[in-house]
């Protein structure tokens, strides 16, 4: 197990006052929330900001935690907790009912004796959610996705331990961005018995290299040589269902939208693919292209720049 | 352990009621939302509600903003009115980098 600096994470000094706790994890809970903070470290900076204020917050739980004390720099073999820590406290759970599990450091220091949250104790379960990241390509086809949730389950002990559980979903064929998947009775059971709650997946899309997901509709943007855009006529272009042919109208603009009606993601309707132009130069290498272009250059009367007056 | 198969359906669309219970949410903070304009039910009385995909995404979004930064509807409105303008500055300034 790993020791864990809370007051490190929260930038603050061991013996920073309540408020100033409260300040510096309201400013890092900005800055980090997933919702608002797009980079991939944000997600997992939240999650450790709130497991410190989560102790630094409660006397009782700071208190605590002080007590510990910082392992000695160098020291091997993890950090574990020392002989009586057990005794003495009581801690009650503040949190969010659907907290995710925290770090097994807080898991096996602070939750020991208290149940794990987000689970009723009989009766009616509660229901779970979860993000699901998939591929444009799996929403195409309509894949099997595995998906595997951590999950505080409390062992025959009495502590609290993380169980990894693997879940096998039918992605359905077409399915969109932000659409839920729902899957009836598969949410963790009460802890007394009772009947499991369900499981939410929340869909959202890989970001791709070529494909931009807007709904049922693809957007791409699709390279063409000089004479495609000019002359006009057919090209290749890749979509996740395959290659198709698309129709480049004469005299065609670098940045001209085309659109591919039904050969986005699947559906009734099914979306749309949007093609933006981007006319791209071929490198002149050859004597031979050297030769063409010189060509245009003579006998092609063109002035690019008459439209800002050069 | 072995991935246990589930049975899987993908919400079409909720009541007011079932959106609640969703999201952890009680009804007049919904209705909220829906007069920001956050979220943009089909039909035309409270009764008759539908939230749609986009609806039920961004409600939860909401409720986590609400939840974790105690941001109100107000502020949940102009968070996300600004958010998805950033983003979409964001993929303007990518497709530029690209070329």
């Amino acid at each position: 197990m790993k020791y864990r600096d809370y007051y490190k994470i929260l930038g603050i000094a061991p013996t920073a006052e309540a408020d100033e706790i409260k300040r510096a994890y309201r400013k890092l809970a900005r800055k980090y929330h997933p919702d608002i903070n797009a980079t991939s470290e944000a997600e997992a900076k939240f999650k450790d900001v709130n497991e410190a204020y989560e102790v630094l917050k409660d006397p009782e739980r700071r208190a605590a935690y002080d007590q510990l004390g910082k392992p000695e720099a160098g020291a091997q073999g993890g950090f574990r907790p020392p002989p009586g820590w057990e005794g003495g406290f009581e801690f009650s759970s503040s949190s969010p009912a659907d907290a995710e599990s925290f770090s097994d450091f807080f898991e096996t220091l602070f939750r020991r004796q208290g149940q794990p949250f987000g689970r009723a104790e009989s009766g009616q379960g509660r229901d779970q959610h979860a993000r699901l990241q998939l591929d444009i390509e799996d929403a195409y086809r309509g894949d099997a996705s595995v998906l595997t949730l951590r999950i505080p389950q409390v062992a025959a002990d009495g502590t609290v331990q993380l169980q990894e559980r693997s879940i096998a979903v039918q992605v359905p064929k077409g399915i969109t961005e932000g659409q839920h998947i729902r899957l009836p009775g598969q949410a963790m059971p009460p802890l007394g018995g009772g009947t499991p709650g369900d499981l939410f997946l929340e869909v959202s899309f890989a970001p791709h290299p070529v494909y931009r997901a807007v709904g049922r509709d693809l957007h791409l943007e699709l390279p063409v040589a000089p004479w495609e855009a000019a002359l006009g006529g057919k090209v290749m272009m890749p979509t996740p269902d395959g290659k198709v042919a698309l129709t480049i109208p004469a005299n065609a603009r670098s940045g001209q939208k085309l659109r591919l009606k039904g050969k986005g993601l699947p559906g009734t309707p099914a979306g749309d693919i949007f093609a933006t132009l981007r006319i791209v130069n071929p490198k002149v290498t050859t004597e031979e292209a050297r030769r063409v272009f010189e060509q245009m250059a003579r006998e092609v009367p063109f002035n690019p720049r008459a439209g800002i007056g050069g | 352990m072995k991935p246990a198969k589930a049975k899987s359906t993908v919400i079409v669309s909720l009541t007011l009621e079932e959106l609640c219970r969703f999201c952890h949410a009680d009804r007049s903070w919904v209705i909220e939302l829906v007069d920001h304009g956050v979220l943009e039910p089909e039909g035309a009385s409270i009764q008759n509600w539908r939230f749609h995909s986009v609806s039920i995404a961004r409600a939860k979004k909401a409720r986590r903003l609400n939840r974790d930064l105690g941001v109100n509807a107000a502020g949940i409105a102009l968070v996300l009115d600004l958010l998805a303008e950033r983003d979409e500055m964001l993929r303007r300034l990518a497709s530029f980098e690209e070329v």
